[in-house]
């Protein structure tokens, strides 16, 4: 029961952090390669639990950042349920594989989760960025790694 | 595993459809402003989180700054204040002067006077998007379309509002338009935001328009989104294209866009608005006459009481309402226009 509570705890301290890190400001050159950190925290929860933290929460903490971030209100909380549903339809595959190759299949989510919010952001005439707004991609492929690797190792001490 | 509720699929669908619906009541209908309110309050603890540090390192640097720089910084303090309460006897001579102008000339005053300082938050939104929040809100009277400005001049607009913070826009945002005329002459135009916090661009003046590099660009208060006046931005290239029918002009806003942390917001005059309808139809009569007799110097004093009107109609040159410019004309007027109403 108390083993649940505290990873219900570190959950929440993921999320909140994650929502914090993507409003957190950033030097002027840098800010464009902010990358998308919750959905790449929503990709690690759905991967590891995938019975616990599904696309109802995704789409909660999207509408939250929706608020926090003052885009089109569900915007991203359907790009971060959608991300979370082919996450949870591929996580058997996605935990054996060796890790090049899941940076690689979790890319390919980020892809999508960042082409569902051109497709959005283009429709509702905020797409400002030119070719800029790919940068997100690559930080996230390179995020990924260092993030899973760091988060499994302190999560299986526990 | 995946055996609570209905299917995983089934929930998706459900979300994507509930989110297309919110989408749409956001953007299109502008329906859910209170929603957001609302929720704002929710994630004001992240915000002010985020923003945290900022704060400490400033409240650190300031409280271990030594005694020399803070002295120096006291003494530089002083004298600016007392240039500036020299300046201000001037302007409330002349602002006494101009509302007794106004007053003959049967117009609103135009002097904006409730003033509220508001904090920026270390907060970015969006790196392509020149957008920040602040820490007033609707608790603080603060309203949707509300100038903020800075010790140097406008930096930008409220866009959206909450109880405790509201959102703002900088007037070099790619998508925001500031209505402006040239101090020098009144000519009017629009200065677009360029996404570079240190341009701003006026894209529809004609080749012939007189623009010079170092104008002044003041706001002109057409739209009735800032108080007329204040300064906007300096204009720092002018090229004239004769293949084109616009120059490329370029300026550089006054106000600091991105060193501020702290703007203020302008609560300018209500009555300015209000009275347009009625003002506007009064002064239609008798701009008539006057603006054949004496194009050049009427035109803009009669008709001065619909400064706020929608631009369109607008002759390129007319002169503006602003101080300076005003002061010569209006005096001329003040005596023809009493004469047909008595």
């Amino acid at each position: 029961m108390s083993a649940r509570r505290t990873r219900i705890r570190i959950v929440v301290l993921y999320f909140l952090v994650a929502l914090s890190l993507e409003v957190a400001p950033l030097p002027g050159w840098l800010a464009p390669w902010r990358p998308p950190i919750l959905a790449l925290t929503v990709v690690y929860w759905s991967l590891h639990q995938p019975g616990r933290y599904g696309v109802g929460i995704s789409w909660l903490l999207g509408l939250v950042l929706d608020v926090l971030g003052g885009s089109t209100l569900g915007q991203h909380a359907l790009t971060l349920a959608v991300t979370a549903y082919i996450t949870i339809k591929l996580c058997q595959r996605l935990r054996v594989f060796p890790i090049w190759h899941q940076t690689l299949a979790v890319g390919i989510i980020i892809a999508i989760h960042e082409f569902l919010n051109f497709w959005i952001d283009g429709m509702t005439d905020n797409l400002t960025g030119g070719m800029m707004e790919l940068a997100p991609l690559a930080s996230a492929l390179l995020l990924w790694p260092l993030m899973s690797g760091v988060s499994n190792r302190l999560l299986s001490r526990n | 595993m995946f055996t609570r509720g209905p299917s995983l699929g089934m929930r998706l669908v459900l979300l994507t459809v509930a989110s297309v619906l919110l989408m749409v009541l956001d953007h299109q209908r502008d329906a859910l402003r209170s929603v957001r309110a609302g929720l704002s309050v929710a994630v004001y603890p992240i915000q002010v989180l985020v923003d945290l540090p900022f704060r400490v390192a400033g409240w650190t640097t300031e409280s271990f700054a030594t005694r020399t720089r803070l002295l120096a910084e006291n003494r530089r303090l002083l004298a600016e204040n007392l240039e500036s309460r020299v300046r201000l006897q001037r302007l409330a001579a002349l602002e006494a002067e101009n509302s007794r102008l106004r007053a003959l000339l049967d117009s609103t005053p135009a002097v904006a006077d409730r003033i509220l300082v508001a904090r920026i938050l270390s907060v970015d939104l969006d790196p392509f998007r020149h957008r920040l929040v602040i820490d007033k809100g609707s608790r603080q009277d603060v309203y949707e379309g509300q100038a903020m400005l800075d010790a140097d001049g406008i930096v930008g607009q409220v866009t959206r509002v909450g109880p405790i913070s509201a959102e703002a826009i900088l007037i070099s945002d790619p998508g925001h338009a500031t209505p402006v005329e040239v101090n020098r002459n009144g000519l009017r135009t629009i200065a677009l935001g360029t996404g570079d916090s240190s341009r701003v661009t006026l894209p529809f003046l004609p080749n012939n328009a007189d623009v010079e590099t170092g104008d002044l660009l003041i706001a002109s208060g057409l739209g009735g989104a800032f108080p007329a006046g204040y300064p906007v931005a300096e204009v720092i290239k002018v090229e004239r294209r004769p293949g084109e029918p616009f120059m490329a002009v370029e300026a550089e806003p006054t106000g600091a866009l991105i060193r501020e942390r702290e703007v203020l917001l302008v609560w300018g005059n209500p009555a300015r608005g209000l009275a347009l309808p009625a003002e506007s139809e009064s002064s239609g009569d008798e701009a008539e006459p006057e603006g054949q007799a004496e194009p050049e110097a009427e035109v803009g004093a009669g008709e001065e009481p619909g400064a706020a009107q929608a631009p369109e109609t607008r002759p390129a040159t007319a002169p503006d309402d602003t101080e300076e410019s005003t002061d010569q004309p209006a005096e001329e007027v003040e005596t023809d226009s009493e004469a047909p109403q008595t």
